[in-house]
């Protein structure tokens, strides 16, 4: 591997809309709203901003294509802007684009920024989609819980685990999710709910029931990054840079090779051994203080537990049952209520995560602040188990 | 060798699911109580994803395909007007393109008259009969239809039963019909029908053949007369003096007419028991009648031995009570399917048409280098030790049977037949793809399970009146009859 990106890119700003239903707000607002937060927070003007790098999934279905809607909403001064697309990871990729354009030298300061206002396209999960010429010719009509839902019965059969232990395991994910999301101002569900309540909600996709499903919002979440001489320059040496900032997208094993298991994300496997690398990091166990992964569903952040390297394989159940990813756990695991309570507007997700990582490294997170918070890890999965693209960033303060 | 043309391979295919005619009297006999005469037994249906055209692949694919110059398919439901269904099925078949595709239609004669030209064709050759036709609820063809296909191999080699003679009558005589428009059948008066029709017209055929060659009607071992109605056949065979113990089948019981392809479908069920050299008449009535006289070989012992009868075939299969999901599975109520049954399935026809032979044939690659089979066939080999550029070869997975690796049922997802399942499949001899499933209920399917591949409807464009095929997972060979 290169350098990598290690310390060469600092944060000195983040925002990040309230998620929800925001039936009261166009992108428009969404996207101010975040990025006010973020200019004040880094103390720089609108102008200072060299280019940008717009994170959008469902681009004709709500906030439109190509670059134009994020210079048109904050009215930037033709400097370049690019729209990003990388499936549930879009949010981060937008963030690699700004992260690499500052490390390459080619701008002093960049923006990143995503977002997503899926309410308005009227479905209650994500909306309905074509999967370009050919694959509609061939591809199961699947949904995103039928996708990640494969994962249950493989993990269930892979490590003998019964059926109704896993569910248990599973709805501890949700139910220590609320938890955390409740005290959560930003978040979209904000309501404690019993394991009782989510075990025995009505099925999705076998053996996904409602509750086991993170919800679907609208927001936007935003970061400003520049060069560390200019954070320092900001606010001395106290500031947060980017570890490590790894893609890993499937190439076609899981889909059309028989090796795969269905029962672990092979790219998560692959991207997080990447990133530590990168970081530095040799003992995750020890040194990541919090993870916030994508937990569209409850069992996808199960089996993410173990490909990131946080659960011997089969031990998720147990570590997750134990406690190991709470809130007062060894890792803590969707602090601020994760993908389940801010639901998934897909281009602002990724900068979601990174912006609760950035608040708990500057101890900013109130009643939800951990403590001694070293390295935090923020993971996306875009796409379906078959085939998607992981994303990892990895934040720390400036070393 | 022998040397006249004949039978001389066959194979049925009847939907899995047989929807309970007490069911159906109970749900809809309140409109009139005349229904409650067909209060017994069963009528197989096809589910939303089959038709015809479907139900013909399956049965066409149990037979010999190798030598294969002529494929005939016949139907009075066929879903194209214009556009071969034929060449559909020789596609999901593999057959080479210079078979020779064509069809018949136009009455339920069409799966005898095409018998009658096939028989007079020396090349190897297939007929492939199939009816999914739609009545109207509440009526009694909704009662006494049946849903179905029968194949037949011809040739001159290893016949099975020689096609000895054949005899033709047409007479415009209107006892149903069925219009583009109107979609199902309108019926005359059933009485006039047998009478003046049915018990005329069949006569009149078959004298002129048995006379022709010399046969006694007590001499038929068989008489095979496909009509709705069962109890008519009986009234023919008494004008004929044909005793009732010749009389075949009509598969009333948990089957039902299967349309033109119920004339072929109760041949079949002949040969699974016909003894060598008895003698077999074939009817076919629709505006006139066909009438083909069979002999049974020698050689149709051996085939029966190698293979399951048509009818414990249908001692197997799901009965279903539920008067509304069959109203459904053709289309016949409206439901609520909700947003997700609005997306747009504008098929690309320019890439459907350079990828047939993958999607229809279910023909995929296999790599030279690492002999890893693979779907769809790509420039460069899925094995992550390989990646070899440009080294697969053509590879079919249709025949080859695999076993569930994950899946889920999926109650979010859109289908006709909720919940959509779908999952990973291991294929025999390697390959992974991943696949919807079919014909599985709630909680049939496990890690494990193993299933067969069959061609179905994957999407209905509702909007363009065009739906496409490909091949799904389903129960370890469900409904065939080899």
């Amino acid at each position: 591997m290169s350098n990598g990106i290690k310390d060469k890119v600092a944060i000195i700003g983040m925002g990040c809309s309230k998620f929800g239903e925001r039936w009261d707000a166009s992108p428009e607002d969404l996207v101010n709203e975040a990025f006010e937060e973020a200019i004040n927070d880094a103390g720089i003007k609108k102008n200072d901003i060299d280019a940008a790098w717009f994170g959008v999934f469902y681009e004709e279905q709500n906030v439109g294509k190509s670059a134009y809607p994020l210079s048109q909403y904050l009215r930037l001064p033709n400097i370049p802007v690019t729209r990003v697309e990388n499936l549930c990871a879009t949010g981060t990729e937008a963030l690699r684009g700004a992260v690499y354009a500052v490390a390459a030298g080619a701008c002093d300061i960049a923006l990143a920024m995503g977002c997503e206002k899926l309410k308005d396209t009227g479905f209650s999960g994500l909306p309905e989609r074509t999967k370009g010429t050919f694959e509609d010719l061939y591809q199961p009509n699947f949904t995103p819980p039928g996708a990640f839902a494969q994962l249950g019965a493989s993990y269930a059969h892979k490590h003998g685990i019964d059926m109704t232990d896993l569910k248990r395991a599973m709805a501890h994910v949700s139910w220590k999710s609320h938890e955390n999301g409740f005290k959560n101002p930003k978040a979209h569900l904000r309501k404690k709910l019993t394991m009782e309540e989510i075990i025995n909600s009505p099925v999705i996709a076998y053996p996904l029931g409602v509750l086991d499903c993170c919800g679907v919002s609208d927001g936007a979440s935003c970061a400003i990054v520049a060069k560390p001489e200019i954070a320092k320059s900001l606010v001395g040496d106290n500031f947060v840079t980017v570890k490590s900032l790894q893609l890993s997208p499937s190439n076609g094993v899981e889909m059309g090779h028989g090796s795969w298991d269905g029962a672990h994300t092979l790219t998560t496997k692959k991207a997080a051994e990447n990133a530590y690398k990168e970081a530095g990091i040799s003992d995750p166990l020890n040194d990541i203080s919090l993870t916030e992964v994508h937990d569209c569903f409850s069992i996808t952040e199960l089996v993410l537990m173990e490909d990131l390297g946080l659960s011997k394989k089969g031990h998720g159940p147990k570590d997750i049952l134990d406690g190991k990813f709470d809130a007062n756990g060894l890792i803590p695991c969707q602090i601020d209520g994760g993908l389940k309570c801010f639901g998934h507007p897909i281009g602002a997700s990724g900068l979601r995560m990174n912006y609760e990582i950035y608040l708990q490294l500057l101890g900013r997170a109130k009643d939800r602040q951990l403590k001694n918070v070293k390295f935090g890890l923020a993971h996306n999965l875009g796409g379906i188990p078959n085939r998607n693209v992981a994303a990892i960033s990895i934040l720390g303060m400036n070393s | 060798m022998d040397s006249k043309s004949g039978i001389t391979n066959f194979s049925a295919y009847v939907p899995n699911q047989a929807m309970s005619r007490t069911a159906m009297v109970d749900a809809i006999g309140w409109t009139k109580p005349s229904l409650k005469a067909f209060n017994t037994g069963s009528r197989r249906y096809v589910e939303w994803d089959e038709d015809p055209i479907t139900l013909s692949v399956a049965a066409a694919s149990s037979l010999e395909l190798n030598t294969i110059k002529q494929l005939c398919f016949a139907s009075t439901s066929a879903p194209f007007l214009d556009r071969q269904n034929a060449g559909i099925i020789a596609t999901a078949l593999d057959l080479p393109t210079t078979t020779h595709c064509f069809e018949l239609s136009g009455s339920q004669r069409a799966g005898s008259s095409a018998l009658i030209n096939m028989s007079k064709i020396t090349d190897n050759s297939i007929l492939v009969a199939a009816d999914c036709r739609k009545s109207k609820a509440g009526s009694p063809a909704e009662m006494l239809n049946g849903d179905a296909s029968a194949a037949l191999s011809l040739g001159t080699e290893n016949v099975l039963a020689e096609i000895i003679d054949t005899e033709t009558i047409y007479a415009d005589i209107v006892d149903h019909y069925r219009t583009e428009k109107s979609g199902t059948d309108y019926y005359l008066e059933d009485r006039w029908f047998r009478d003046e029709g049915l018990n005329k017209i069949v006569p009149q055929a078959v004298s002129k053949l048995l006379v022709r060659q010399n046969i006694s009607v007590t001499d038929i071992s068989h008489f095979i007369l496909p009509v709705p109605n069962p109890s008519m056949a009986k009234s023919v065979a008494k004008t004929l003096g044909i005793a009732n113990e010749a009389i075949s089948d009509s598969l009333y019981e948990n089957c039902g007419y299967t349309g033109c392809a119920h004339s072929l479908l109760m041949l079949i069920n002949v040969l699974d028991k016909a003894k060598a050299d008895e003698w077999i008449l074939l009817c076919g009535f629709g505006q006139g009648c066909d009438t083909v006289l069979l002999k049974a070989t020698s050689k149709l012992v051996e085939k029966q031995r190698s293979s399951i009868s048509l009818k414990n075939q249908l001692k197997k299969g799901k009965v279903e009570t539920n008067y509304t999901k069959f109203l459904s599975s053709s289309g016949l109520i409206d439901i609520d399917w909700g947003m997700r049954s609005e997306r747009d399935n504008r098929t690309a026809h320019s890439v459907a048409f350079n990828k047939t032979r993958d999607i229809y044939g279910f023909v995929g690659g296999k790599c030279t280098t690492c002999k890893t089979p693979q779907f769809p066939k790509s420039r460069r080999c899925v094995n992550p030790e390989c990646s070899a550029f440009d080294t697969q070869i053509d590879y079919r997975f249709s025949s080859i049977d695999g076993k569930i690796k994950s899946f889920t049922e999926d109650w979010l997802a859109f289908t006709r037949n909720p919940p959509l399942m779908y999952g990973n499949v291991d294929f025999e001899g390697g390959g992974n793809i991943f696949l919807e499933i079919t014909g599985f209920g709630v909680g049939e399917i496990s890690i494990g399970t193993k299933v067969s591949t069959t061609f179905r409807i994957k999407d209905i464009d509702s909007k363009r009146g065009f739906h496409r095929y490909f091949w799904k997972a389903a129960p370890e060979k469900s409904g065939h009859h080899v």
